[in-house]
């Protein structure tokens, strides 16, 4: 558990809050349309006649979404309900056509579940999801061409998202900033939301109250809508869970609201009242009869299930020795975790493990790459781990070898046999090298021999230099001892 | 001499395939009937140049032996079914400039099966409205009418004017609450409402969505069966269509009816029941009975409960349906200071008083803490309704009673206007078979002293449109009811 | 239950509506007849009655993932009241 206490004079405040996190679901066509999903095209291009509310047009459910929802539900460890139906959220607004968003209120399609999140501490904690439901995107309004109107473009107008909602069981911001990491994480592996919050296909309105530390009652809460990243949501908590506290201590009380998150001045500001909230009149969708899900069409889904970053992570530090940390880290992204698997095969992970994270990554970096797009790949990480394994060459000439990989993106082995940098492991060879080096440096020498052994190291150091750092180091130390005696 | 708008459907194709008459010539009859006919204010908007342009190549057709089923019949649109590059209003001036770049599934069907469209007809704004009164475009005049100007019934007012006053082979209609069979029981035609499911609501400007369903008004019950043969089966865009079977309705025309159980429910002859609906009623059941059908009398306990539940969910689900109506992407939108202001005015002008009425109340029902004791009461009640047909279907085959409990009245008709619920309820006979998604037909029995029409309806089980079809069409020969 | 002027206005508003101040108290008046008509429903004993959904048995037929419609951007706008560089027009929404 992340401690996080709000610590001032008067008290000490706990924090609550609890997430809703809107997933653009990964479909061809739209939930409820046929018209594309592609993101980018021409105005209301990506349009039809049922997306546009136009009068008589009718909803038809994708199947897609629908498989992308149980598969996304069986990936947060929930139920899935069989019965589960379509309402009407009722409200008016310009990119809003049919003057309601078609949703799920009473029976969304997945209850009840629970997702397990790593803290920086090295614990985990247990996150509740209370239910998650489908239903359509609205369109985009534009407001910056125009000082006195604004343009709607319907492109994103039935786009099909899925609403998960969690319980309210973060105590820090950090724990929600691990959530959506996690979730995220496994939204990609699961291949439902591509996760970019940045590009608003997942949008986070976060809930806050505060209460004091051991209380254990639920005080007002004020939610902060599209909050349009991990900092930021971060942020948000921080900084509206600090305004509670000083609204309280100061005799104040906080009114149920919509706020908005500024992450210029990382201070919320009110949107809407609640003398101003919607009265959405939720009733059952009659266009859509209730959609029913069979046991075996659940228990396929679930049997074709990709293994997730939990299971992975386990598989990696128990049979394959990894650290928890080390684990975590690769397996939070399913390309990383992939890549990992790959250049691990048939070679020391452990060792895998630590280039990719130090050199492999770093490399990522400077060059600003996805791993998708890297010049290394993972065969030819792992055939360089293997060389310095098998003896072939020295971690420090592997570090010379990797340089020239990531710009040619050669396979090591060549680049060894090419350049001659196979590791010196012939005794004689070394031993010539060694015996050189001593006849040419009697005084160092003799200054060993009086008791000077920490001249040993410049010793290595010579001989490896002469070398050009193919020999052995290892072999180097040990005929050297013999040798100087 | 008979003339050539005097032939049903039936009659017309046969004299059609034996080039007696050629479709030109039975279209241009049409057309100068609704030149004639305007007075009753049927049609909202007229299409006869595409109507004759479509009758010459069903004349190619007839030629060339490629004719459909329905090739060069002439057919009235309900202006509440959205027709490609014809203007459509659901009779309201909030989009009485709206030319919809699509066809409805039900007249897509129609064409697809050789028919021709003379035009858009009248019917009450969003077919709310059981007198058609309501419409942008104002009242329908039923043909029937004497010295004063009586109702056409509505919603599908226009449609089943059309049908009586000949402008029209056939008419499509939609029906709500009993916006198919009343406005047919008004002007001495016939109609059916099909199960819910039957035919597709694409295309249809939508009212309540639950309840919404399309059926053909037509001169005789074999020209419904025809028609309706066109007009139903599964779409894919509706998802509340259904994929039963549609057998070949006609198929039931002259079948017999010995031993058919015709169920008489002892709720719908409640005290005060107009004389005249009641005589007729009792003369049905002898007519059905002496053709070897027996009478039995079932209840329908909940019936009394189906006008407040219709009036709680029809208007619920408008309120949302009609939402999309906002001035934004189509219709006609009033200017305000800001989008909110837009919104109201543009809805404000756009839409006439009994359809904001019904918005309002539907909002209300809907609205934070009212859904419990109105929305969610009246779908409780709903499954009481349903539930009293499937227990009365399991001792009758149809069930027979009256359409209206009244004959048509005056347009303009105090009583009604200065209460709505006084409208409301001339619905009685007519919401429950909604509410249950139950199949029902309305023909005409006779006349009543006033000599204006009155009409029977046939319920059937969900589904069971071919048991309709079948007693409707003994009942139509034994009542020799003569059309204007 | 019966309702207010403010009510009325509250619900008005909701659905986008105008109840100019002179028309208020007739349509009150005409939305309490109503809503006490339909209160006749609470008569009926619904105890275990599950509310009836959908009329139709069937369950919910699912599309394939098919991009089948779109690209008409000028058939979307053709009936826009205002319209321009192909998006539709609305007064300036102060967020």
């Amino acid at each position: 558990m992340a401690e996080y206490i709000i610590e001032t004079e008067k008290g000490k405040w706990e924090v609550i809050c609890g997430l809703e996190i809107h997933c653009q679901i990964i479909s061809n066509s739209k939930i409820f349309s046929g018209a594309s999903t592609e993101f980018g095209d021409d105005v209301n291009e990506n349009v039809s006649f049922v997306d546009a509310g136009m009068p008589g047009m009718l909803p038809t459910l994708n199947m897609e979404c629908v498989h992308q929802a149980v598969k996304t539900g069986l990936g947060l460890n929930a139920v899935i309900n069989k019965y589960s139906e379509f309402s009407r959220k009722n409200y008016f607004y310009a990119d809003l056509p049919q003057g309601y968003q078609i949703t799920q209120f009473v029976h969304p399609i997945v209850g009840e579940g629970a997702i397990d999140i790593d803290l920086a501490d090295g614990s985990t904690k247990t996150i509740r999801i209370e239910r998650m439901h489908i239903e359509q995107d609205a369109g985009k309004s534009i407001h910056d061409i125009d000082p006195k109107k604004s343009f709607i473009d319907l492109n994103r107008a039935g786009v099909g998202l899925m609403e998960i909602v969690t319980k309210p069981d973060f105590r820090a911001p950090e724990e929600a900033g691990a959530f959506l990491r996690k979730l995220r994480s496994i939204l990609r592996y699961l291949g439902t939301c591509d996760g970019n919050m940045d590009e608003g296909s997942m949008r986070c309105d976060v809930n806050v109250s505060v209460r004091p530390l051991g209380s254990d009652e639920y005080r007002t809460r004020c939610e902060m809508k599209n909050v349009n990243s991990v900092k930021f949501v971060m942020q948000a908590i921080e900084s509206e869970a600090k305004r509670h506290v000083e609204v309280y201590e100061n005799g104040g009380e906080i009114c149920q609201e919509t706020r908005q998150f500024d992450p210029v001045t990382l201070k919320t500001k009110v949107m809407r009242k609640k003398e101003f909230a919607h009265d959405y009149r939720y009733f059952p969708e009659p266009d859509l009869p209730p959609l029913i899900l069979s046991d075996n069409y659940i228990a396929k889904i679930k049997s074709e299930l990709v293994e997730l970053p939990d299971a992975k992570k386990a598989r990696f530090v128990n049979e394959l020795g990894l650290t928890p940390y080390d684990a975590m880290v690769i397996c939070e992204n399913k390309e990383v975790a992939q890549f990992f698997e790959q250049a691990a095969q048939g070679c020391d992970a452990k060792k895998v493990a630590n280039w990719l994270m130090g050199d492999f990554f770093a490399m990522l970096n400077k060059k600003n790459l996805e791993i998708k797009d890297s010049p290394v790949s993972a065969e030819n990480l792992g055939k360089l781990v293997t060389l310095i394994c098998k003896d072939v060459i020295s971690g420090k000439i592997a570090k010379d070898v990797f340089e020239i990989m990531a710009e040619t993106g050669e396979n090591p082995e060549e680049i060894v046999e090419k350049k001659g940098l196979k590791q010196v492991t012939d005794t004689s060879a070394i031993e010539a090298i060694i015996d050189e080096v001593i006849a040419a440096n009697p005084d160092n020498v003799a200054s060993y021999k009086a008791g000077k052994v920490n001249l040993m190291g410049w010793f290595v150091g010579q001989v490896m230099k002469q070398s050009q750092g193919k020999a052995n180091p290892g072999m180097v130390n040990k005929l050297l001892k013999d040798k100087l005696g | 001499m008979t003339e050539l708008t005097d032939l049903t459907i039936s009659e017309s194709l046969a004299k059609l395939k034996t080039k007696e008459i050629s479709p030109v010539e039975l279209t241009q009859a049409y057309i100068k009937k609704m030149g004639e006919n305007d007075k009753y204010n049927a049609y909202v908007t007229q299409t006869a140049e595409q109507a004759l342009e479509r009758a010459k190549k069903s004349e190619k057709r007839y030629a060339d032996g490629t004719n459909r089923p329905l090739e060069g019949i002439a057919l009235g649109i309900k202006d509440l079914f959205c027709t490609k590059d014809v203007r459509t209003t659901a009779c309201s001036h909030i989009i009485n400039n709206f030319v919809p770049p699509y066809e409805s599934t039900v007249t897509q069907n129609l064409l697809d099966d050789g028919a021709l469209f003379l035009g858009k007809l009248n019917l009450d704004e969003f077919a709310m409205g059981g007198s058609n009164e309501t419409s942008c475009f104002g009242p329908v005049v039923n043909p029937w009418s004497k010295a004063t100007k009586l109702v056409a019934g509505g919603s599908s007012g226009g449609s089943a004017a059309a049908v009586a006053a000949k402008m029209c082979a056939a008419a499509t209609g939609t029906d709500t609450g009993g916006s198919i069979r009343q406005p047919a029981a008004f002007c001495g035609v016939t109609g059916i409402k099909p199960t819910y499911g039957r035919c597709s609501r694409y295309g249809i400007v939508a009212f309540a969505s639950s309840l919404d369903q399309a059926g053909p008004i037509c001169k005789d019950v074999t020209d419904c069966a025809l028609l309706l043969n066109c007009m139903a089966g599964y779409d894919a865009k509706d998802s509340t269509s259904s994929k039963v079977a549609v057998p070949d309705f006609t198929s039931f025309i002259g079948q017999d009816i010995k031993g058919l159980k015709i169920g008489i429910p002892e709720e719908y002859r409640p005290d005060g029941l107009n004389p005249e609906v009641a005589a007729y009623w009792d003369k049905a059941a002898e007519i059905l009975k002496a053709q070897g059908a027996e009478i039995v009398h079932i209840s329908l306990p909940h019936t009394k409960y189906a006008l407040p539940t219709y009036y709680v969910i029809a208007p619920a689900e408008a309120s949302s349906n009609l939402a999309r109506y906002d001035g934004v992407r189509y219709g006609n939108r009033v200017d305000g200071n800001g989008l909110d202001a837009l919104y109201v005015n543009t809805r404000t002008a756009g839409f006439g008083k009994e359809v904001k009425r019904r918005i309002l109340i539907g909002t209300y029902v809907l609205s934070a803490g009212y859904y419990d004791a109105y929305y969610l009461k009246a779908q409780k009640v709903r499954r009481l309704i349903k539930n009293d047909f499937d227990e009365a279907f399991k001792k009758c085959d149809v069930i027979l009673t009256p359409t209206s409990p009244i004959e048509p009245f005056a347009i303009g008709d105090k009583k009604m206007l200065e209460n709505p619920i006084n409208m409301y309820l001339n619905d009685v006979f007519t919401v429950s078979v909604n509410l249950a998604g139950l199949p029902a037909l309305s023909l005409p029995i006779g006349l009543s002293a006033n000599g204006l029409p009155f009409g029977m309806q046939l319920i059937g089980k969900a589904f069971d449109e071919a048991t309709i079809f079948k007693t409707a069409y003994q009942l139509e020969r034994g009542a020799k009811f003569v059309r204007m | 239950m019966s309702i207010d002027n403010d009510t009325v206005r509250r619900i008005a508003f909701l659905a986008r509506l105008k109840v100019e101040q002179d028309k208020l108290e007739e349509t009150k008046e005409e939305f309490n007849k109503i809503l006490a008509w339909v209160e006749e429903l609470g008569e009926v004993n619904t105890d275990n009655v599950e509310p009836l959904v959908s009329v139709n048995s069937e369950s919910l037929t699912l599309r394939q993932d098919e991009v089948t419609a779109g690209h008409i951007s000028e058939e979307i706008l053709a009936n826009a009241p205002a319209k321009e560089y192909g998006y539709f027009v609305v007064p300036k929404v102060v967020e």
